[in-house]
């Protein structure tokens, strides 16, 4: 290869991952001006533009068909430039939400925003990854950023505590990946998805199948599926809200859709799709039994966002076209409802001392208070809830559906029977809000606020966004076009 | 624009409004004191659809127009489209939806105001019209279903609007459960003509489902008309309308009196080619009529509540159609819908003008300390109000005329073609004819009489309240009025759209062409030869003479001896008024037999079932589940290092599970 | 006696599970990051020996990006340790327990 084709090729794959570069060169370009113009107010607005333009750019190549740049390390169009959109689009809400949201809790830091650009890269990576050194780099990226985000409030212990909890499980869990991947490469030879599904399918031994488990425990601690969850609970309540929005839904997509490629494209289909269910089973109980106990609304939260790794779990455990794309599906329902979630309670947070006192009884009687945000929030708990017509309900048939097919009835029944234990802790959410009477010494009746017009802004469109998905189908038949029988071919030739 | 694209266009604007009225009340309070907006927006909401049917009535070439707005769904067999259909029958219907309802809705802007719920008032209302606009143009059973239940929904909302009162809320229930009784037998014939021609479009019901076997068309007809019972009051499921008027009078005129209650007769004549395959179901149809007709006008006499009355007379009338449609003449239920739209909808609109009246005089009694409590509703403290409210009383002496049946308004015609129908199927060997014919007879004798009573307590004579001579009602305002003047007009004009057929040999009977012609959506009874014109003459001349004599005879009476004429009455027919005040007691009947066997039999039976084996069930795995949750939320010790263990036993498992 | 490449993975595995061990039962905060630090090594001590006996270059690569990941999560680490001291005055682990059940 001379170097004039070097170059262009170079130019090509520039091209393919510019949305990846606005948001890196953003990131570096606000960490400069914020040590010069410290909290100024264009910091929000670039990270905010340079999340945008990216997600229009992904927006638009989400029909183009698949690729691969940067010699194999990466693909684009297709389910890349969904996952992408995805990331990035949550990644531009919780910044909206996150503007008031550190001006109210008196930490307006610049580099906040930097570090959000950076996990968003890390993200990014990782849901475009086509080889094992993608996936690391992408992980750990974004892993790291996450750590710093959690912890950014140093005058709370709560925070730097969980910080430093999800740096050490974090890390913890990063060595058994690696340790996956060495052991992958060594009974393959190789880190590319494709080459690895060759090789595998000629001969997969304990090494292999090993290695494939290991790689398996740095997933699903980050999908945080029973029992690799335990950080999750501490670290959600700990981090500041909206950035617990951003974490729950962003990086879990990215996780997420690694996952579903990790599966799709490098793993013959044997072995991984029982174990999947057995853990799909665990996190499901786990998290929405346990859910059911919880007085902390954030910490409820975050078991929930357990269960709902499990109903992902679900969909790939069928292992089938139409669990990946319904789980790709189901991960954007997932994000939009609980980015809304987390956006109304970080508006209702009168106290974000140690975290410990965002109680549920302490928001009885918002309803009539905020109707507007009792409202939304009374859409959000329905549609986590999976109640029709809105996104959750669909999601849910959309996970279920394929277990069902795949002869799982079993592991669907499991699914229908917690969410409907979930709908209990959903709807006392609503029940505080709305029927119960604000108590005397309620900390809410003590201070009003206003709702920031981005705020309410960005819920609306949550809601919006949740009835269309919905009522519409058109989004599922977008996924499930990723998955079709040709592109693996295409793929593996 | 194209017909296609209006209609939707009609349907929709109601829901916008109701939509903008009911969202922007919910969520910005400040919007809820916005009278003026609201009603301005709720009434132009329906106004403008019925321009535009005017527009597409004036235009409309004779063949019926389909507009799919989009498919609703399509599962198997089963393809439901929300289709309208835009033909003479629905754009009448759509006519008189939209007309009266805009009146009644420009009246409402007056009658409701500083009412706390204006808001929601208007944004039901406009819902109303939404839903019943789906029953009148659907183009198959669901969407007309669907109306139908909404319309139900509407009604529910409507009734126990002001909900803080314990009444209010339980007539509500009572609407509602009696209508979905009906609505149960609705369901029922939907599956059957679904099962035996797998389509619920009008024209394939029209076509295939005439070719069912006699036994399926029996039991649709009947199980159809006993939908209708139940949504348009007849015996047996006629007793919540009178209760329903807990609600606001503006929806009782136009819910309770001049659209959703007809909606019953709509379907009949929609599916009236079905209805005809099945004479027998007919006869009982006519003989349910005719008797709900003088048993509600009988009770009508009776009442002292003036929105009593006009319930118990919608009751009445709604009878008289459905006496109409017994005897195969469609259209004339349908004409005689139309009709009873506006004289009773004028009566309902001036009765709430009246208690609009008498709600200030209450007021100012309480306000000046006297301490009466005084009902406002009740005509045994009115009188004399001609004085005070003129525009009122005009008209609503005209529209007691018109349903009186005064030759040359709109009640003569179509109920005087409703008795010759009948006149004309009895003596064209359907029996029941004669005697449904008699019995319409002698309740057209009731109503002249029974509304003449109402007007003449109400309007005439000295004022019955305290302190009459101090404390007055005034005239309501001009937005209360209008439409009283309109309706009262149409009360007087409407009825030359049906001139009888012994003028000019039908030429001029315009409904008849209109709805019955060749191409005409409504079928009706054919008969062999025709009634001599001089009968004809007879029957039309006897109609007058009996409606005259009412009107005379209920004047003499009660303006002359007032309040205790009724007493005479009492005296002279004991038992039999006892029976009438009483309502023939059905409401009693239905408690000892059905409602309380049935809460008897839940209490005692079902209830410790459900409360021991059931519940106990449900709340084991509650209880269970809890328990769980409690348990095993202590495993999330906070510690580091045993999450750290939790994620070493989930790699041993998972390695584990996938080597072994 | 020849080493093989076995030797290298089985002292690797060996060294993972010595970080695995100290992680699990040292209580000092900076000692379970060098506990981490040991099994991200012993890691790369396995992918340079395989790296080395396939001939393929793919694992020499990843070691680069392993130490220098390494080395960003010892700084940030090192950062959230010194904010818990301070607010403390102690790096026990089982002292950091706000957020249970």
């Amino acid at each position: 290869m001379d170097l004039s084709q070097a170059y262009s090729m170079m130019m090509t794959d520039l091209g393919a991952t510019l949305f990846l570069l606005i948001v890196a060169v953003s990131g570096l370009v606000l960490v400069v001006f914020d040590a010069f113009k410290p909290r100024h107010v264009a910091t929000p607005w670039i990270a905010g533009l340079a999340l945008s333009a990216g997600f229009v750019i992904e927006m638009m190549s989400i029909g183009a068909p698949e690729g691969l740049a940067w010699y194999d390390m990466m693909r684009t169009g297709g389910s890349a430039a969904f996952v992408n959109s995805l990331v990035l689009g949550s990644g531009a809400l919780s910044i909206i939400l996150t503007v008031p949201y550190l001006k109210k809790i008196g930490h307006n830091i610049g580099e906040v925003y930097a570090m959000i650009l950076f996990a968003t890269v890390g993200m990014l990576v990782l849901g475009a990854a086509n080889n094992l050194v993608t996936v690391f780099v992408g992980l750990e990226t974004m892993s790291i950023c996450l750590y710093i985000l959690t912890g950014f409030v140093r005058s709370e212990s709560g925070s730097t505590e969980s910080a430093l909890k999800y740096f050490l499980l974090g890390a913890f869990s990063t060595g058994f990946f690696l340790y996956g991947i060495a052991l992958i490469y060594g009974a393959t030879g190789s880190m590319e998805f494709g080459a690895i599904r060759i090789a595998a399918e000629q001969s997969a031994g304990v090494m292999f199948w090993g290695g494939v488990s290991l790689l398996l425990v740095g997933f699903l601690f980050k999908v945080s599926a029973a029992p690799f969850h335990m950080w999750t609970p501490d670290v959600y309540q700990g981090a500041p809200t909206t950035i617990t929005g951003f974490m729950s839904t962003a990086s879990k997509a990215a996780a997420f859709a690694a996952l579903v490629v990790v599966l799709w494209k490098a793993l013959p289909a044997e072995r991984w799709a029982d174990v999947l269910a057995v853990f799909a089973v665990i996190t499901m109980v786990i998290g929405n039994v346990i859910a059911l106990s919880q007085q902390n609304i954030k910490r409820m939260l975050a078991y929930s966002s357990i269960a709902h790794a499990g109903y992902v779990l679900v969909g790939l455990a069928s292992g089938s076209q139409a669990g990946y794309s319904g789980a790709l599906f189901y991960l954007m329902v997932y994000t939009i409802m609980n980015i809304g979630a987390f956006g109304v309670l970080a508006l209702l947070e009168w106290d974000g001392k140690e975290g410990s006192e965002q109680t549920l009884e302490s928001l009885a009687g918002v309803g009539y208070r905020k109707p507007f945000l009792g409202w939304t929030m009374a859409v959000f708990m329905f549609s986590l809830s999976g109640f029709p017509p809105l996104a959750g309900f669909l999601g849910k048939w959309a996970v279920f559906a394929p277990a069902i097919d795949a002869d799982l009835v079993w592991l669907a029944i499991i699914g229908v029977l917690t969410s409907a234990v979930s709908a209990y802790y959903y709807l006392r959410v609503l029940v505080v809000f709305f029927m119960k009477p604000e108590g005397e010494n309620s900390p809410m009746a003590e201070h009003s606020f206003d709702i920031p017009r981005s705020s309410a802004a960005v819920l609306i469109a949550c809601v919006v966004l949740l009835v269309v998905f919905g009522v519409t189908t058109f989004a599922l038949d977008v996924t499930s076009g990723f998955f079709a029988a040709d592109t693996v071919t295409q793929f593996l030739g | 624009m194209q017909p296609e694209m209006l209609i939707k266009l009609v349907v929709l604007l109601p829901l916008i409004g109701a939509a903008i009225n009911g969202l922007g009340g919910l969520f910005v309070p400040a919007l809820r004191n916005k009278e003026g907006l609201i009603g301005m927006i709720g009434t132009i909401m329906v106004l403008l659809p019925f321009l535009i049917t005017v527009y597409l009535f004036i235009g409309f070439q004779g063949d019926a127009i389909i507009s799919n707005a989009f498919t609703w769904m399509a599962a198997g067999d089963l393809t439901i489209g929300f289709d309208y259909r835009i033909d003479e029958l629905s754009l009448l219907m759509t006519m008189i939806v939209t007309g009266v309802g805009s009146l009644i809705h420009l009246y409402s802007a007056g009658y409701m105001h500083g009412d706390d719920g204006y808001w929601r008032f208007f944004a039901y209302l406009n819902l109303f019209i939404f839903a019943m606009l789906n029953l009148v143009l659907g183009n198959n059973l669901v969407v007309l279903f669907l109306g139908w239940e909404g319309v139900g929904l509407c009604s529910y909302l409507l009734i126990g609007f002001w909900y803080k009162d314990r009444n209010n809320s339980k007539a509500a229930s009572k609407a509602f459960i009696m209508n979905r009784i009906g609505d149960f037998a609705f369901l029922l014939a939907m599956f059957i003509i679904f099962r035996e021609i797998g389509s619920l479009d009008f024209d394939a019901v029209l076509t295939d489902g005439l070719t069912m076997s006699q036994g399926s068309i029996t039991a649709t007809v009947l199980l159809l008309f006993i939908g209708a019972t139940g949504k348009s009051a007849q015996i047996p499921l006629f007793t919540w309308l009178p209760d329903a008027m807990a609600g606001p009078t503006p929806v009782s005129a136009l819910i309770h009196a001049a659209t959703m209650v007809t909606s019953g007769l709509y379907l009949l004549a929609r599916l009236s080619p079905l209805v005809l395959m099945a004479p027998g179901v007919m006869t009982v149809i006519a003989i349910v009529g005719a008797v709900t007709a003088l048993v509600a006008a009988t009770i009508a006499i009776t009442q002292n509540d003036i929105k009593k009355v006009l319930a118990y007379s919608t009751v009445s009338q709604l009878g008289y159609m459905f006496l109409a449609t017994g005897v195969g003449a469609f259209y004339v239920a349908i004409f005689h819908v139309m009709t009873h739209a506006f004289f009773k909808g004028c009566l309902f609109l001036g009765s709430g003008s009246v208690i609009h009246g008498m709600h200030e005089v209450e007021h100012e009694l309480e306000h000046d300390g006297h301490g009466h409590h005084l009902d406002p509703q009740d005509m045994r403290t009115m009188g004399g109000l001609k004085k005070f409210m003129p525009a009122t009383r005009m008209t609503f002496l005209i529209s007691t005329l018109a349903i009186a049946g005064i030759p040359g308004l709109a009640g003569f015609f179509s109920k005087d073609e409703i008795l010759f129908k009948a006149f004309e199927a009895g003596t064209h060997g359907i029996d029941v004819g004669l005697v449904v014919w008699v019995v319409g007879l002698i309740t057209a004798f009731l109503t002249a009489v029974y509304m003449t009573r109402a007007y003449v307590l109400t309007f005439e004579g000295e004022p019955r309240w305290p302190h009459a001579d101090k404390i007055t009602p005034h005239e309501s305002p001009w937005t209360m009025t209008v439409p009283l003047w309109v309706l009262a007009g149409m009360s007087v004009v409407g009825g030359y759209l049906g001139i009888p057929a012994v003028i000019a040999h039908g030429d001029l009977n315009w409904i008849h062409h209109w709805l019955a012609g060749e191409q005409g959506p409504v079928a009706e009874a054919a008969f062999e030869g025709h009634v001599a014109l001089a009968v004809e003459w007879g029957l039309i001349a006897l109609g007058s003479l009996i409606a005259i004599m009412g009107v005379w005879l209920g004047w003499r009476w009660y303006s002359k001896r007032g309040l205790s004429f009724d007493e005479k009455l009492a005296a002279r027919f004991g038992g039999l008024y006892k029976l009438w005040q009483g309502k023939y007691f059905f409401d009693e009947a239905y408690d000892k037999t059905i409602v309380r066997p049935l809460i008897g039999g839940s209490i005692h039976g079902l209830a410790p079932f459900d409360k021991y084996v059931i519940d106990g069930l449900v709340n084991f795995t509650g209880f269970f589940t809890r328990g769980a949750s409690f348990t095993l939320r202590y495993l999330q010790t906070g510690l580091v290092q045993s999450y750290a263990v939790a994620i070493v036993f989930g790699v041993v498992l998972l390695i584990w599970l996938m080597l072994f | 006696m020849e080493i093989t490449l076995n030797w290298y993975l089985t002292l690797s595995a060996l060294l993972f599970s010595m970080g695995v061990i100290g992680f699990l039962f040292r209580r000092n905060a900076i000692v379970m990051l060098m506990c981490v630090e040991l099994m991200l090594n012993s890691v790369n001590l396995s992918l340079v020996a395989l790296s080395q006996s396939m001939g393929d270059t793919a694992g020499q690569i990843l070691v680069f990006f392993v130490m220098s990941v390494a080395a960003a999560e010892a700084a940030v680490g090192l950062a959230l340790v010194i904010a818990i001291f301070r607010d403390k005055l102690t790096i026990d682990v089982t002292q950091i327990n706000l957020f249970k059940y």
